[in-house]
C-alpha cells in the first residue's frame, strides 16, 4: 500500500479538570486516548462516533488548535505535532477544515468575496485583489453558486448555500486534506445529498483527501473508503467501508448500524442494541470502555482492556476478535503502520 | 364508529410580512383516530412545527390562527376560553419537544416538575403525586427512579431528560401526544431507545401520536399514516406503506431518493435541485414547481387539486392528476 497522506499514531489529547482556589488539576477528560489511523492520498477516512467520543478533538489536535499530550501525525513525512510554530502555518494551508454550522464559521459582517479571499490574502495566493476576486468568482461557480453572490453577506443565504461558501473558502488556499467536521449534519436531506455529491466531485477533480468526521453512519457509506469508529476517546473498530457495514467486528459498531432506522416499509425492525448512556470520559470504565453498554459482555471485559485485534483488512478492540493463535494486530500503532 | 382524537380542517397560520400576511401553514387538514400515529413530515421551515403549535393555540405573537375547525377529543379548540384551553393542554393533548434541555426548568428537580404537571390536572396530595412520578420514571425506563426524582436537569443525560419529558407528558393520561422531533437532538443509540419506548408506551396505553419529524426512517418505525408537508402545504398523505413504498408526489419521491446509505461509494446520490423557495417567491400554483423534474406548463400558476387513490392515499400534484385520468 502506498504511503498515506496522513498517518496518526498514538494521539492523546487530555483536558485537565481544575478545581478549587489554586486551580489544582484533579483529573483529566480523556477526550482522545491513544488514537491511530491513516488517511490515504485522494481518499476518505470517516471518523464516526456519538457526541463526546472525541472525534472533533482529533480534528482540532491535527491542526494544533488544541494541544495534544502525545502522539505523532505524519503528514507528507513531517510530524505535525512536532513542527515549530512557523512551520505549522504552511501546513494549515494544506489542511483545511469545514465545520458543521456555516453560520457560526462565517463572519456576519464580511462579504462572501472577502470571506473566501481572506485565506488567499493571508497565504499570498494571487497577485493582487482583482486576481483574487477572479479566483473567488471561479470558486463560487465551482460550488454551484452565482459568482455575483460574492457581494452579498452570509445572512442572505440558506444553510446549504453557506456550506458551499465554506467549501469554496477551504478550496481557495489549495489544500490537500480537508477535515469535514459534521459538515452536512445540520442540513436537510435533499440539501445534504447536494453537498455530499459536490464533495465527491471535488475529490475526484482535485485529488483531495478527506477526514470526514460525523455521527451519522449512513452518510459515511456513500463517501468513505475506510471507516474508524470511535467510542470514549478510542478507536474501537477500523476497516474498509463495505466490510464494516456488512460484517461489523465490534459490538458497538453493530449497535450503531442497528440504530439506523430503515425506510423500507417492509423492514420495520429497529431494536435498541446498545443499552444505557455513555459514561463520562473523565472516568471511563475499567477494562473495555464499552462493557457497561455491551450486549455481549463477559467477565474478562470488566477487568482487562482489549487490544486492537486484526480483523479482515482492519481491526477491532474487542476480546471476541482475539484469534486463538494469538495473531493480533498488536497495538494500534502496529495496525496503523500496515 | 372510530373515535377521532384530533380533527383539523383548513388550518392556516399567518404572520405579518412586509407585503401583508404570510401563511406559514396554509389550508392544512387532517385527522387522527384513537390509537393512531400520524407523522407530519417535511424539511426545516415547511410549517410542520407551527402546525403543532397551532393545534394547542401556542403560536407566538404576532402569528394568527384561522381554521374551519380544530377539535381535540371533541372539543372545539378555537372557541375555548383560556382557562379551559389550559385544561386541554396537558390533559387531552400533551407535547414533547426536540430540546429536552430547554424544555425543563434548570433550577427545579426533575421530579418536582412532573409533580407540578400532575397536580395541575388532578387533586392529588404531594406524597401521592411523588409516588406517581416515581412510577412514571420507572415506566419510561429511568434507572433508579427514586434517586433520579431529586436530580436536577443538568445532572441528567439528554436521553434521560427526554424520558423525564415523556413521563411528564404521560402523567395525565392524554389522548393525544404531540411529539415534535422527539429524538433529533439525541445520539443514534439513544434515539433507538427512545423510539422503542414511545412505541411500547403507545401500544400499552393506546395514546394517539402526532409525530413531527424530518426523518423518514423514524416515520417508518412509528407511524401508521404519513402526511408530507412542503412550503406550508400538505402535498401527499397516506398509509405508511403507501408513502414509503409507493410515493406519488415528486417531492416525496425526491426526499426518499436523497437519503444516503442505500447507495454505494462512487454512485452519486439523487438530489433535489435548488432550495426551498422563500415565502415571497412562492408561485401561485404548486410550490414545488421550481425544483420539480416533471413540472408541466400549468404547474406554477394553478394550485393542484387532490387526486385520491386507494386507502386514503391523497396526492396534490398536476402531473399525478393527469396520469390518473389517463
Amino acid at each position: 500500500m502506498s504511503e498515506p497522506l496522513l498517518r496518526v499514531e498514538g494521539l492523546r489529547t487530555w483536558f485537565p479538570i481544575r478545581r478549587g482556589l489554586l486551580q489544582r488539576t484533579v483529573g483529566h477528560v480523556r477526550a482522545v486516548d491513544d488514537v491511530s489511523f491513516q488517511v490515504p492520498v485522494g481518499g476518505t477516512l470517516a471518523l464516526v462516533g456519538e457526541s463526546g467520543c472525541g472525534k472533533t478533538t482529533v480534528g482540532l489536535s491535527l491542526l494544533r488548535l488544541v494541544r495534544p499530550q502525545a502522539g505523532h501525525a505524519w503528514f507528507d513525512g513531517e510530524d505535525l505535532l512536532a513542527l515549530p510554530p512557523e512551520a505549522i502555518r504552511e501546513r494549515r494551508r494544506q489542511i483545511q477544515i469545514v465545520f458543521q454550522d456555516p453560520m457560526a464559521s462565517l463572519d456576519p459582517r464580511l462579504r462572501i468575496r472577502d470571506a473566501v479571499a481572506e485565506g488567499m490574502h493571508a497565504f499570498g495566493i494571487g497577485e493582487n485583489d482583482s486576481e483574487r476576486t477572479e479566483r473567488v468568482a471561479a470558486l463560487l461557480s465551482r460550488v454551484q453558486l452565482d459568482p455575483d453572490a460574492m457581494w452579498r453577506y452570509p445572512h442572505e443565504f440558506s444553510g446549504g448555500q453557506r456550506q458551499r461558501v465554506c467549501i469554496a473558502r477551504a478550496l481557495a488556499v489549495e489544500p490537500r486534506l480537508v477535515v469535514c467536521d459534521e459538515s452536512v449534519s445540520a442540513l436537510d436531506v435533499s440539501i445534504q445529498a447536494q453537498i455530499l455529491n459536490l464533495l465527491s466531485e471535488l475529490q475526484e477533480e482535485r485529488g483531495l483527501s478527506y477526514l470526514f468526521i460525523t455521527h451519522d453512519l449512513s452518510v459515511v457509506r456513500y463517501l468513505a473508503d475506510r471507516v474508524a469508529v470511535m467510542y470514549l476517546g478510542q478507536i474501537v473498530e477500523e476497516g474498509e467501508t463495505e466490510r464494516v457495514f456488512a460484517q461489523p467486528a465490534h459490538p458497538y459498531t453493530e449497535g450503531l448500524l442497528a440504530a439506523i432506522p430503515s425506510i423500507d416499509p417492509a423492514a420495520r425492525r429497529l431494536r435498541p442494541r446498545v443499552r444505557g448512556d455513555v459514561p463520562s470520559p473523565s472516568d471511563p470504565p475499567a477494562g473495555c470502555r464499552f462493557h457497561t453498554r455491551c450486549g455481549e459482555v463477559f467477565e474478562r471485559c470488566t477487568r482487562e482492556a482489549p487490544r486492537f485485534y486484526a480483523v479482515h483488512d482492519g481491526g477491532a478492540r474487542c476480546f471476541l476478535r482475539e484469534t486463538p493463535d494469538g495473531a493480533t494486530a498488536g497495538s494500534v500503532e502496529d495496525g496503523a503502520a500496515r | 364508529m372510530t373515535e377521532r382524537v384530533l380533527r383539523v380542517e383548513a388550518l392556516s397560520t399567518r404572520f405579518p410580512g412586509s407585503d401583508g400576511p404570510v401563511a406559514v401553514v396554509e389550508d392544512v387538514s387532517f385527522e387522527i383516530e384513537r390509537g393512531e400515529v400520524l407523522a407530519l413530515v417535511g424539511e426545516s421551515g415547511c410549517g410542520k412545527s407551527m402546525t403543532a403549535f397551532s393545534l394547542l393555540r401556542l403560536v407566538p405573537r404576532p402569528g394568527r390562527i384561522a381554521a374551519r375547525r380544530i377539535e381535540i377529543c371533541g372539543r372545539d379548540v378555537l372557541s375555548l376560553p383560556v382557562p379551559e384551553m389550559r385544561q386541554v393542554r396537558g390533559r387531552d393533548a400533551a407535547m414533547i419537544f426536540q430540546e429536552p434541555m430547554t424544555s425543563l426548568n434548570p433550577v427545579q428537580t426533575a421530579g418536582a416538575q412532573v409533580v407540578e404537571a400532575i397536580r395541575l390536572h388532578e387533586r392529588l396530595d404531594a406524597g401521592a403525586a411523588r409516588r406517581r412520578t416515581v412510577e412514571l420514571f420507572d415506566r419510561v425506563g429511568i434507572p433508579d427512579p427514586t434517586a433520579r426524582f431529586d436530580a436536577y436537569p443538568h445532572q441528567l443525560s439528554g436521553g434521560m431528560k427526554q424520558r423525564v419529558m415523556i413521563a411528564m407528558a404521560l402523567s395525565s393520561h392524554p389522548k393525544l401526544l404531540i411529539a415534535d422531533e422527539p429524538t433529533t437532538a439525541l445520539d443514534v443509540t439513544i434515539q433507538a431507545q427512545i423510539l422503542d419506548l414511545l412505541r411500547e408506551l403507545q401500544r400499552e396505553s393506546g395514546t394517539s401520536i402526532l409525530l413531527i419529524t424530518h426523518d423518514l426512517g423514524i416515520v417508518n418505525e412509528l407511524a401508521d399514516r404519513v402526511a408530507v408537508m412542503y412550503a406550508a402545504r400538505l402535498v401527499e398523505e397516506g398509509r405508511r406503506e403507501a408513502i414509503l413504498g409507493d410515493a406519488r408526489h415528486p417531492y416525496t419521491q425526491g426526499l426518499l431518493r436523497s437519503i444516503p446509505g442505500r447507495g454505494r461509494r462512487g454512485e452519486p446520490l439523487a438530489e433535489i435541485p435548488g432550495v426551498v423557495p422563500a415565502p415571497e417567491e412562492w408561485p401561485p400554483g404548486c410550490r414545488f414547481t421550481g425544483r420539480c423534474g416533471r413540472a408541466l406548463d400549468g404547474c406554477a400558476t394553478t394550485r393542484p387539486e387532490e387526486t385520491r387513490f386507494a386507502d386514503g392515499h391523497v396526492v396534490r400534484c398536476h402531473v399525478v392528476a393527469r396520469e390518473a385520468v389517463r
